[in-house]
């Protein structure tokens, strides 16, 4: 027996913070973060999940936000970039600062929350596994090499304090 | 080519620096912030003149009604044309502001120097501070090039900090950010090729989608407005779907083809010698590059407001005051009716949709007086309408003397203009005006001549030292793509060209690539930088060659008047091509901000080796096919060198650009690395595994 439809809020915990959406916002994810919470440092890149530009991090997993509604992430603990910068730099923000590891800086959001879905599972990851979690993230300027020496230092702050 | 400051269009010193109300220094460069980092090495630049910290200036990003006008940012010409008029401008306000201080104090003017804003008199600091002077400043003194310059050398000690660095990580630096009061939201429908015409859409179906407060249709010109992003990108799937459009032309098959048996008229374009009378061995190789995509990771956004007759347009646009003047044409007003204010937007490599999206904000926010209209273009609109890379074709060619010696070298270049940049012909160049109903069609572009760098033909005059020399150009108009700029437009392929015939030739004397190179080079810094290269690269170069691996090396001078750079590929072939490690050293002159040239050279390094390897735009008759990064793929982490790095400074050189110098020669290097690594040169790029396929076939049919 299918039960009557009745629109009520959804939850989400973002950055910390109760938030609630309509049971049928179809509405991707990412317009939510940036529209409706004003959490705009997660970036619009292709709107398919095809480049990272908007990859947040979702009960510890990192996921593109621009690809599935808002109401797909029910019940679920969203991070987005801004909380690098809440209580004390992140030691990527640190990183990424110090070695200047970045030109354009579009895709820096997204990819600073892959590492740090990453960092949070394995503190000390090597070369490998810092590429390979990062593939899903394009960077078009090609401050690869800095991003990933910037990921390596920030590991050996972060696996320090374990 | 020496620097040029645009003193012709900004030429007093009010035009460049100012004090304000709190004795701060404000700096008005026309050049503007890509991600290249180019204004963080210009405020430094002022700094040094000025003898204070380059975060005590305040800079004001390039907007149209305050910003002297320098023409675009292009070129690699910010920091040998830009930062130079800055640097002659800061020191003629030093200049300034010390005899201010001589009357005032008294004291003899050789005395008196400038320190962190407070005037030093034999090395003691006085009570005169530049907020205290400010107001004698006499701002319109014509400014020239006869000042004394006190930074030269200086800057590179201050190691400058990327501005705004924190702000683009976690804050909200972008274009697409700019949420003003009273914001709506833009799209426009692209017609899906360069010739369609859009035929029929049932505008009423369209004004019903929700959220939808304008439907806009001029010609072939369709877009919407409504009241969230989310809203429009679903209006505009709608009505791509449900659109009808006429194609009215044709294209060929196969364009590389197309391209190669072009029979437009070759144009000589530099000559010395006779080619033409010089006997002995003949070298020769046919190379070619595929259309390429800018392919920003951010889409072209713009944010438009008309208030009454005035527009105002935010713009990443590397020139906005061509952007504004193309603007006036179209919507036939004065340029003083426009203002355009660069906002910073995602890296752009050359001329992408930035000026296009400007238009289309422009034309929807018409249909909303007095409410700001903001477009971000879709993934679809980025790959599909931008102006792409040209597609090309380089044949460079080589005849020997029996003493082992170059005694001629020509290239013929065949492509598509490089250069369509807004009003580059006197019409406005932007998508838009080709199709709405008063259509504005560009005429036939004709590049860049060589006299200023060249298009095309850029770098296509061989470095080496060579008696008898030719070089000529076909420009190619009949394909039905849109070109134009891509980061160092020509010079790509025909380095990638002469270079590839240069170790072929080394090769087949037996000799050692970098000893050949040496061998035809005078210039000793040319030399310097491949001596250089060869050491940093020894070991790899020399360890036992793993089967499937192979070096190589890439050297060219950017637009043969610029920076300095050689580059060793390190790569292993198996299936595919994998670039292992790559070297680089380079001469930029006087290093201005050493992390930041770096930073340069490292990423125009790891995108060409993405072009080399992976890169080409695939068509469809008229239509431009990549819709989303699985048509289009580029380098990912996973597949990103090794890179190294260095810097041979020349502090009493003038500085010059360093974003645009290392792709030809890391094209080169790693072709050559194939080469030696598999004994097949792949002339046809990109180096994908089809390619190197094929290339084997053909070696075998040979």
């Amino acid at each position: 027996m299918v039960s009557p439809v009745t629109p009520k809020d959804l939850k989400l915990k973002v950055n910390g913070i109760e938030r609630s959406i309509p049971t049928d916002c179809d509405t991707p994810l990412l317009y939510v973060l940036r529209e409706d919470f004003g959490l705009k440092g997660t970036r619009f890149g292709c709107g398919t999940g095809g480049c990272g530009a908007c990859t947040v991090i979702a009960d510890g997993k990192a996921v593109t936000s621009c690809d599935l509604p808002a109401s797909a992430f029910a019940g679920q603990t969203i991070e987005t970039v801004e909380t690098l910068a809440t209580g004390g730099d992140h030691p990527l923000l640190t990183a990424v600062l110090k070695l200047q590891a970045a030109q354009c800086c579009y895709c820096l959001p997204g990819i600073l929350m892959a590492a740090k879905a990453l960092l949070d599972d394995d503190p000390s990851p090597t070369r490998e596994r810092i590429v390979s979690a990062l593939d899903g993230n394009l960077c078009r300027c090609g401050a690869h090499p800095r991003i990933i020496r910037a990921i390596t230092e920030a590991a050996a702050e972060t696996g320090g304090a374990k | 080519m020496s620097p040029r400051p645009a003193f012709q269009s900004a030429p007093h010193l009010g035009d460049w620096v100012s004090i304000d109300q709190d004795g701060a220094i404000v700096l008005y460069s026309g050049r503007v912030e890509l991600g290249q980092g180019a204004l963080t090495a210009i405020r430094a630049m002022a700094a040094a003149e000025l003898g204070c910290q380059p975060d005590v200036i305040r800079l004001q990003s390039a907007r149209t009604d305050l910003s002297p006008n320098e023409g675009p940012t292009v070129g690699s010409m910010s920091i040998a044309q830009g930062g130079y008029a800055v640097r002659l401008a800061a020191a003629a306000l030093r200049e300034q502001l010390l005899m201010i201080a001589e009357d005032l104090l008294p004291a003899e003017r050789e005395a008196l120097t400038l320190k962190d804003g407070i005037v030093f008199h034999h090395g003691e600091k006085t009570e005169l501070t530049v907020g205290a002077l400010a107001h004698k400043v006499d701002y319109s003194p014509a400014l020239t090039e006869d000042v004394k310059i006190l930074g030269k050398g200086l800057v590179k000690a201050m190691a400058p900090r990327r501005i705004g660095l924190r702000e683009r990580l976690i804050g909200t630096p972008f274009l697409h950010d700019l949420e003003p009061e009273g914001l709506l939201f833009g799209g426009p429908i692209h017609p899906p090729t360069m010739t369609s015409e859009l035929v029929e859409i049932d505008l009423d179906a369209l004004r019903a989608r929700p959220g939808v407060v304008a439907v806009i249709r001029d010609g072939s010109f369709l877009g919407v407005v409504t009241e969230s992003s989310y809203e429009t990108a679903r209006a505009v799937r709608w009505a791509r779907n449900n659109a009808r459009w006429r194609e009215t032309a044709t294209a060929p098959d196969d364009y590389m083809q197309a391209l190669a048996g072009a029979n437009e008229p070759f144009k000589q374009g530099f000559a010395k010698g006779d080619v033409e009378a010089v006997q002995g061995q003949r070298y020769e190789t046919k190379v070619s590059r595929p259309y390429l995509s800018h392919a920003s990771i951010g889409p072209s956004a713009s944010l438009a407001t008309w208030q009454e007759d005035n527009l105002e347009v935010y713009s990443h646009s590397q020139s906005i005051f061509d952007l504004r003047d193309a603007l006036a044409n179209v919507f036939a007003m004065d340029q003083e009716q426009i203002t355009v204010i660069h906002h910073p937007g995602a890296g752009c490599y050359g001329h992408n949709g930035a000026d296009d999206v400007a238009l289309d904000a422009a034309l929807l926010a018409k249909a909303v007086p007095g409410r700001p209209v903001k477009v971000v273009w879709d993934r679809e609109d980025e790959f599909r309408h931008e102006p792409m890379g040209a597609a090309m074709v380089s044949h460079a060619s080589a005849i020997l003397r029996a003493d082992g010696s170059i005694a001629a070298m020509s290239v013929e270049v065949t492509s598509p203009p490089h250069a369509n940049r807004p009003g580059s012909s006197g019409l406005p160049n932007l998508l838009a005006a080709t199709y709405l109903s008063n259509k504005m069609i560009s005429p036939q572009s004709q590049d860049v001549p060589l006299e200023i760098g060249g298009g095309a033909d850029r770098n296509a005059i061989p470095i080496y030292a060579v008696p008898n020399m030719k070089v000529s150009k076909r420009l190619v108009h009949s394909l039905p793509y849109r070109t134009s700029a891509l980061r160092s437009l020509g010079a790509y392929c025909n380095v990638y060209g002469i270079e590839t015939l240069m170790d072929q030739i080394a090769l087949a004397r037996g000799e050692d690539p970098i000893a050949f190179r040496l061998r035809h080079l005078d210039d000793p810094r040319a030399r310097a930088v491949i001596e250089a290269v060869a050491a940093d690269s020894r070991a790899i170069r020399e360890e036992d060659a793993a089967e499937g691996t192979g070096w190589g090396i890439g050297f060219a001078r950017y637009k043969n008047t610029e920076g300095y750079c050689a580059v060793v590929a390190h790569v292993q072939v198996k299936d595919i091509v994998r670039v292992t490690d790559l070297f680089a050293v380079v001469d930029v002159g006087e290093t201005i901000d050493k992390d930041g040239v770096l930073n340069q050279v490292e990423g125009g390094m790891v995108q060409a080796t993405s072009w080399t390897l992976k890169e080409a735009v695939t068509v469809d008759g008229t239509h431009v096919q990549p819709a989303t990064w699985n048509d289009y793929d580029i380098l990912r982490f996973s597949e990103v060198p090794r890179v190294n790095v260095r810097i041979l400074d020349h502090a009493t050189e003038p500085p010059v650009g360093a974003g645009e110098l290392a792709q030809g020669p890391t094209a080169a290097a790693i072709g050559n690395a194939v080469r030696s690594a598999i004994g097949i040169v792949v002339p046809n790029l990109p180096i994908s595994r089809d390619a190197v396929i094929k290339a084997a076939m053909d070696a075998s049919n040979d």
